[in-house]
């Protein structure tokens, strides 16, 4: 094939050589975006939370009174004790929080009592002897809180913290290729030394933020249980049973005492949808980007289609005569997908410029991440493909030109 | 002569079915995409009080020093000793300070369980300053919150909830075991974003529904329902239960002054520097004063209050419209020079290029109206299913309304007219000549 006449024609035409260019750059750039974009999504929601999320709820109760400290917690024992009884209800645990819930308590931590920077922060869980099993958390080192050394506190009080459960990915952050097991470290405000007595599996912090990405997998385990407005109930059904223990927990919970509320709206949500509102901004991200990527290359490739049977149509007299002149069926296809090719290249060299420069915005202004260039490559590979399907159809019917077109006048 | 375009428009329109519903349908698409981000995009990055959003002031006070600030900035509320020393010290028109609260409603007359109420505890000036509309009463006056009283403000659905929308003025209402007498009740007042409480992260959250005054909730002892932030110094003063947490160093207290003239505004920030140094002298502060005053804007830009989803999904929408305008443009030109022929004979008949541009550009302006028609359908379909793209909270701020309506037509007009611009140069260079010898 001879890229010197192909070239020659396509300065003929100059304005529809740049526009199908110019789309296809501008396709790779926004569909290399797009594709990176739901491929990070699809990685932060695919994160695992170290929790054993089948057969878990939530349940949010909020006291309409308010209560001095220990009668909160005497509530929250009987509680406790009520939900414990169910058939239906394998294990259950008070919180101030959970992974993945999005707000809640976090402290710096420090590895000795004057330095003045943190170390790191982390996720603070006010726990008790059940919590660990409740969550599915498993223990790599050390031991579980005993029941004795559960106490309460309120918001405002000094944080019981003298011994302390903290998850594998602090530990790793803390004490780096060393055991973290019987070290003191500093998490709580008053400067005082916490022990670490447990150190559990990978286990997800409450915070579920891109920019809290560093601390996602910090977690302190503090055996209290924390007083004020209201509390969580983390509820493990029996295998199979979570419909029918979350019907059962509430009506328990009523009949302990009406002096409750539980809010109508997500008072009670399986563990499935606290993991589905922690990421339901990065499916919607995902969803958005796949179909504007999907459209995009719709109408990109029929754009193609139809500029190009213009082409053929313009230049069906010159398919004549070269057919006239000997070339064969397959010489004109060869033309026309040469010349797609030619052009598509042009468009990709811009496009991968512009997919870059996206993407650097988008890191500088948007903290998002450096793109793999394997997106590009994909794109790249993508769109020659795709000009080069698109091409087909009218160049197999420029390629059915007769010979005798060559003698007809228009 | 419009309307005769207009209809060789529409007949062209139906001349190259496939090529005109290649066109419409990109239009539509590019249209409908870019609108149903912007719908979004417009209430999160709107201006929520545009009549004074330049006079209202939000007071920041670095109480925690170059060592554990936030890379210089002070944190983003105040301490309960800050926020009460700058309010009492009455140094601007007026000035506020709240914090969230969150009380229940105990059950009573045919309700048999507890009712949540979250709101604000806050100071007078507050109503005035946001410009909060009320339906019955007022808010109380600066009297009241000096008296200590128990006096509540209720939202209007939260009045609708207690007492089924009845004018509530005067009537008592419990509140987590405490009596308040209702002094008003709002109209539906939900600013988005809630520019004034962007430290408790809730800009688009479910509005307020009860008010009670800053000094009686302090009374009472309620803790605040929002955010707390001790920073990383240690001893903050976490020690003595409430007393030693209030006095401490933790932020928890937003606070905002209306200054209405710019001598106010620097007479304001030379006392809040002045504040600040006295701290320093008194031994609190041990650095030079580092306090900020920024307006309703600058607060909403420096909080990055526009989520990254909108912003990143309004980007990616507008260029997935140019590539259809692009893609107009090749298929314009294409069907325009495939008219050549047509146009040598207009020309040669004494046709100006005037009237080929008019021709071709109002032909343009059909495709792109059929294009917003078909936008508007996608759009409302879309604007139905934000849900999926953005978390409830923000989902439901988009809507669809008539400037929304107008705009997409609008823009898909516009649009195309200016795509088919070169197409049509290109038609009107057309020489009659060439066209009427190959013929």
């Amino acid at each position: 094939m001879q890229i010197g006449p192909i070239l020659v024609a396509l300065r003929r035409h100059k304005a529809g050589t740049t526009l199908i260019a110019l789309q296809i750059a501008l396709t790779l750039a926004i569909v290399c975006n797009a594709l990176f974009i739901i491929q990070q999504r699809l990685v932060r929601v695919d994160r695992p939370s170290g929790v054993q999320e089948s057969n878990l709820f939530v349940i949010q109760n909020d006291w309409p009174e308010k209560l001095p400290s220990q009668d909160a917690d005497a509530r929250m024992r009987a509680d406790l004790q009520a939900l414990r009884q169910l058939g239906s209800v394998q294990e259950v645990s008070s919180s101030n929080s959970f992974p993945l819930r999005g707000s809640g308590w976090d402290n710096f931590v420090r590895l000795s009592p004057d330095q003045v920077k943190m170390t790191t922060d982390t996720a603070i869980f006010f726990s008790d002897e059940h919590t660990l099993a409740t969550l599915g958390a498993r223990l790599i080192a050390g031991r579980n809180f005993s029941a004795d050394e559960v106490g309460s506190q309120s918001g405002t009080d000094r944080m019981h913290a003298r011994q302390i459960i903290i998850s594998k990915g602090l530990a790793e952050i803390l004490f780096p290729g060393g055991s973290a097991l019987g070290k003191t470290i500093y998490v709580s405000n008053d400067n005082a030394p916490s022990t670490v007595i447990g150190i559990t599996d990978t286990l997800q912090a409450h915070m579920t933020g891109v920019w809290a990405k560093p601390y996602a997998y910090n977690a302190v385990l503090v055996p209290a249980r924390l007083t004020g407005d209201g509390t969580f109930y983390l509820v493990r059904a029996r295998p199979g049973q979570l419909a029918d223990a979350m019907r059962q927990a509430k009506d328990a919970l009523y009949a302990q005492s009406p002096m409750r509320i539980i809010p109508a709206q997500d008072g009670i949500m399986t563990f499935a949808q606290v993991r589905h509102r922690a990421y339901d901004g990065d499916y919607g991200m995902a969803i958005l980007m796949g179909i504007i990527s999907a459209v995009l290359l719709v109408i990109t490739a029929a754009g193609i289609v139809g500029l190009t049977s213009f082409w053929v149509g313009q230049r069906r007299r010159q398919i004549g005569v070269r057919r006239a002149l000997g070339a064969r069926q397959r010489d004109i296809l060869g033309y026309f997908l040469t010349e797609n090719l030619l052009i598509t290249l042009g468009g990709v060299l811009l496009g991968v410029v512009l997919a870059v420069s996206m993407n650097v915005w988008l890191v500088i202004r948007m903290g998002s991440q450096p793109m793999s260039p394997l997106y590009l490559v994909a794109g790249v590979l993508m769109l020659l493909l795709l000009g080069q399907g698109a091409v087909l159809a009218p160049a197999v019917k420029a390629s059915r030109v007769p010979p005798v077109e060559a003698t007809r006048s228009v | 002569m419009f309307g005769y375009y207009f209809q060789l428009g529409m007949r062209s329109l139906r001349r190259n079915p496939v090529l005109t519903a290649l066109m419409v349908v990109a239009i539509g698409f590019g249209v409908a995409a870019s609108m149903i981000t912007w719908s979004v995009f417009r209430v999160v990055s709107g201006n929520p009080i545009p009549e004074k959003s330049s006079q209202l002031f939000t007071v920041l006070v670095d109480n925690r020093g170059p060592q554990y600030n936030n890379d210089g900035e002070p944190p983003e509320a105040l301490t309960y000793t800050d926020a009460n020393a700058l309010v009492r010290a009455h140094k601007a028109p007026h000035q506020t300070l709240f914090y969230p609260i969150a009380l229940a409603v105990l059950p009573g007359g045919n309700r048999s369980l507890p009712l949540k109420a979250i709101g604000y505890a806050t100071n007078a000036d507050f109503f005035g300053m946001f410009n909060v509309p009320f339906q019955y009463g007022s808010g109380w006056s600066a009297q009241e919150d000096a008296r200590r009283t128990g006096v509540v403000v209720l939202s209007h659905e939260f009045n609708q909830q207690v007492f089924g929308g009845a004018d509530s003025v005067g009537r008592d209402i419990d509140l987590s075991g405490h009596t308040y007498r209702v002094v008003g009740v709002t109209q539906h007042w939900d600013p988005k974003p809630r520019y004034f409480d962007l430290f408790d992260g809730s800009a688009f959250d479910e509005p307020a529904q009860i008010y009670i005054p800053f000094h009686r909730a302090d009374d009472l002892k309620i803790d605040t329902a929002g955010r707390n932030n001790c920073g990383g110094a240690p001893n903050t003063g976490v020690d003595a239960g409430r007393e030693g947490w209030l006095h401490g160093e933790c932020s928890w207290i937003p606070m905002w002054v209306q200054l209405d003239t710019p001598a106010q505004v620097s007479a304001y920030r030379n006392f809040l520097e002045g504040y600040a140094a006295e701290q320093q002298r008194a031994g609190r502060f041990r650095w030079a004063p580092n306090v900020r005053l920024r307006d309703v804007a600058d607060w909403l830009d420096f909080e990055d209050v526009v989520p990254p989803e909108s912003r990143i999904s309004l980007i990616v929408a507008a260029g997935f419209f140019v590539i259809c305008l692009v893609n107009t443009i090749g298929l314009l030109l294409a069907k325009f020079m495939r008219r050549s022929a047509e146009i040598g004979v207009r020309r040669a008949l004494g046709a100006p290029r005037g009237e080929i541009y008019r021709q071709f550009l109002i032909e343009a302006g059909t495709v792109g109206a059929a294009g917003g028609v078909l936008g508007l359908l996608l759009t409302a379909v879309g604007v139905g299913g934000v849900g999926l793209l953005f978390s409830p909270e923000i989902a439901q701020l988009a809507h669809v309304d008539v400037s929304l309506m107008l705009s997409t037509l609008l823009l898909a007009i516009l649009a195309t007219m200016i795509a088919a611009l070169y197409p049509t140069w290109r038609a009107a260079k057309v020489q009659p000549a060439w066209q009427l010898k190959s013929n």
